[in-house]
């Protein structure tokens, strides 16, 4: 099977003669280029109406769904580091592509990425295709989009996977769009069917209280955003085979979103990253109480969460918010403190590995998801809590 | 002062608890009893249309796609303030998963006419993927940015933002037109006035079926759809675990015993 399209090459000068000759209104000129819509019916027009010969009708054969191998990891990167879920990505990816008996891929956009290649080749990866460029140092999701759609076309995966971080679910469905195939949303679970080689992606929707599997069965790659620690990251492997593709990045670079700036959080421990979270709810009774769930936070390392209505009273900021209108968490630890526990706080929270909730109520729906509860008064049991860890701490 | 902004809210009616059942048999979620309300992230993104609209002068479109109960949805948007509504209401367009979803709103958008800025709520409370709105800016060939928490400024043509990314704050610069996602860190949404919900009542709403449309059927709904949900399932419930009565220091010496196994300390 063939299919034709039209194609602006980089010959383009913008000056719009296509625009008034489409006889479909589908070009139209963006950032001083041409950009051809899906309203086009390849009548061939413009192609004549070009002064400067840039338009071309190209003959493509249409690729089977077998065409495409592999597995893909999009390895999100913030100043040169690789985010975390990237290897978890990869720890995942391996098992996939070894089930389907096919190869491992990874993409790692930005500047001064280079000499990362080789610690992802020791996490599992076959082949890294690398984008490295001073124009790419921040995250932009235009460049990033082009790039990684490009790099899929050359690839040609029959999985992609993207961590389900703030920038990741951005790209994604950006990428999806662009290459016109089916995105799933935060998967928790990935598995191939050994009857059809599909995968098989595992959801929670409705704030966690309905798990849904979806398959994208007649389009490629399969793409998933994945939720961060849920998977099992990629052991390292020092002695493993890999290969390195540098590639350069595409001559016109789409870029129609400018950073001006950035500013960090400060001295915080940023919740979805956090392996521990101690998190305050209207139990507190004022925002006073955050300062001793601070004070404990600062004791075991954790991040400090909170609430819907103690966010709402102003008490605390909603970056910390947790739950379905907030984040969705999933510490190895989750130390609730006065917070009951309604549906959509615990839609944020019920999967993370122990819960420990105090609470004077013990018919608080918090308890039901909590590994332990102690029935009392926070104000009572935290400072002893407290100073048992500093005691402790001393005489190590 | 540029000319009046084109605003386009795209809204979405979802179930108001999330607590939902579904008949095991059809897959198919049990809605009767369910009240449906706007998304809750869509209020946000109402708002900040109202708040721009108050600013810097225009006009404010709502638009939904769903059942003709989602009437309601659109009503409850002109309540806050918008001046027009759209309802996509056609079997056609039924069963769409968030691509399919995108490239009939845009579509839509196209056909509503000249637009400088769209805004979504960042994602829906009910399938939380918070893929539609970028996947429109695609489909429309203009830029997105997600996660918006401020409005800076808009002049000339150029709109200046913070957004709010896991480990900060991006400043951001862009020329509309333009869609962008906001969350619950923009604004307050208002309640409606007396007045907004008399206007609300009168209200006529523009319903889009595909016969206006055209789109071709193999590119919406469910057959226009890349993904298909093959199995809905109820997570293992969690059963509870232990119950610890006793003075505060013993709670305390439990818990930080239990830290200690942990290995939390």
């Amino acid at each position: 099977m063939s299919e034709k399209s039209v194609t602006i090459t980089d010959a383009c000068i913008g000056c719009g003669e296509c625009t008034k000759a489409c006889p479909f209104g589908s070009i139209t000129v963006v950032d001083g280029l041409a950009v051809v819509s899906d309203d086009c019916r390849v009548c061939g027009v413009c192609v004549d109406a070009c002064p400067v010969d840039a338009i071309k009708i190209k003959e493509f054969e249409i690729s089977t769904l077998s065409d495409f191998k592999g597995v893909l990891v999009y390895a999100e990167q913030h100043e040169g580091k690789i985010h975390p879920v990237v290897y978890e990505l990869l720890g995942k990816g391996r098992e996939l592509a070894d089930q389907l008996g096919e190869e491992l891929y990874t993409v790692l956009i930005g500047n001064n990425i280079g000499k990362q290649g080789d610690q992802l080749i020791s996490r599992g990866a076959d082949r890294v295709y690398i984008y490295e460029d001073s124009s790419l140092s921040s995250f932009r999701d235009d460049p990033y989009t082009q790039i990684l759609a490009e790099c899929v076309q050359e690839c040609r995966p029959s999985i992609l996977l993207i961590g389900a971080t703030g920038l990741g679910r951005a790209l994604g469905p950006r990428v999806a769009a662009r290459l016109k195939t089916g995105l799933t949303a935060d998967c928790t679970g990935l598995e191939i069917d050994p009857e059809t080689n599909l995968l098989l992606q595992t959801r929670p929707a409705y704030g966690g209280n309905i798990m849904a599997t979806i398959i994208t069965p007649n389009s490629r790659p399969q793409m998933a955003t994945v939720r961060y620690k849920v998977m099992n990251e990629a052991k390292i492997d020092e002695k493993r085979n890999g290969v390195i593709i540098n590639r350069s990045i595409p001559k016109s670079l789409q870029d129609r979103v400018k950073v001006l700036g950035f500013e960090p959080i400060k001295e915080e421990i940023n919740i979805t990253d956090a392996d521990i979270i101690v998190a305050g709810g209207k139990g507190l009774n004022d925002a006073n109480g955050f300062k001793l769930l601070e004070e404990l936070a600062k004791e075991i390392g954790a991040a400090v969460g909170a609430s819907r209505p103690t966010v709402d009273e102003g008490w605390i900021t909603y970056r910390h918010q947790v739950g379905l209108s907030g984040k969705t968490v999933r510490p190895k630890l989750y130390i609730a403190c006065g917070i009951s526990g309604v549906v959509q706080h615990l839609a944020g929270m019920k999967t993370s590995d122990i819960i420990i909730s105090i609470n004077k109520d013990k018919e608080a729906p918090i308890c039901s998801v909590s590994t332990i509860t102690a029935i009392g008064d926070l104000y009572e049991v935290i400072p002893r809590l407290i100073e048992k860890i500093k005691t402790h701490k001393k005489n190590q | 002062m540029s000319a009046e902004l084109n605003i386009i809210v795209c809204i979405k009616q979802v179930p108001e608890t999330t607590e939902v059942e579904f008949d095991e048999e059809t897959g198919r979620l049990k809605r009767e009893g369910i009240a449906a309300i706007i998304n809750p992230f869509d209020e946000y993104a109402i708002e900040t249309g109202l708040q721009i609209k108050e600013k810097y002068g225009g006009k404010v479109k709502v638009l939904t796609m769903g059942p003709p109960a989602a009437d309601q949805a659109l009503r409850d948007s002109i309540a806050m303030g918008a001046e027009e509504a759209y309802l996509a209401t056609d079997r056609v367009f039924a069963g769409a998963d968030t691509w399919a979803t995108s490239y009939t709103l845009a579509k839509i958008i196209n056909n509503i006419g000249k637009f400088d800025l769209i805004i979504c709520g960042l994602k829906t409370t009910d399938g939380d993927t918070g893929q539609t709105g970028p996947e429109m800016a695609e489909t429309l060939g203009v830029p997105c940015i997600c996660y918006v928490s401020e409005i800076l400024s808009i002049e000339n043509g150029v709109i200046k933002v913070k957004r709010s990314l896991d480990n900060g704050v991006e400043l951001l610069e862009a020329s509309l037109p333009i869609l962008i996602t906001v969350g619950k860190d923009i604004a307050q949404p208002r309640l409606a006035t007396l007045r907004g919900r008399i206007a609300a009542r009168k209200a006529v709403i523009n319903q889009i079926t595909n016969k206006e449309l055209g789109l071709d059927i193999k590119t919406i709904g469910l057959d226009g759809s890349f993904t298909r949900v093959i199995k809905i399932f109820t997570p293992p419930s969690t059963a509870g675990g232990e119950i610890l009565q006793g003075t505060p220091e013993e709670l305390a010496e439990s818990i930080f015993q239990k830290l200690k196994e942990k290995k939390v300390i």
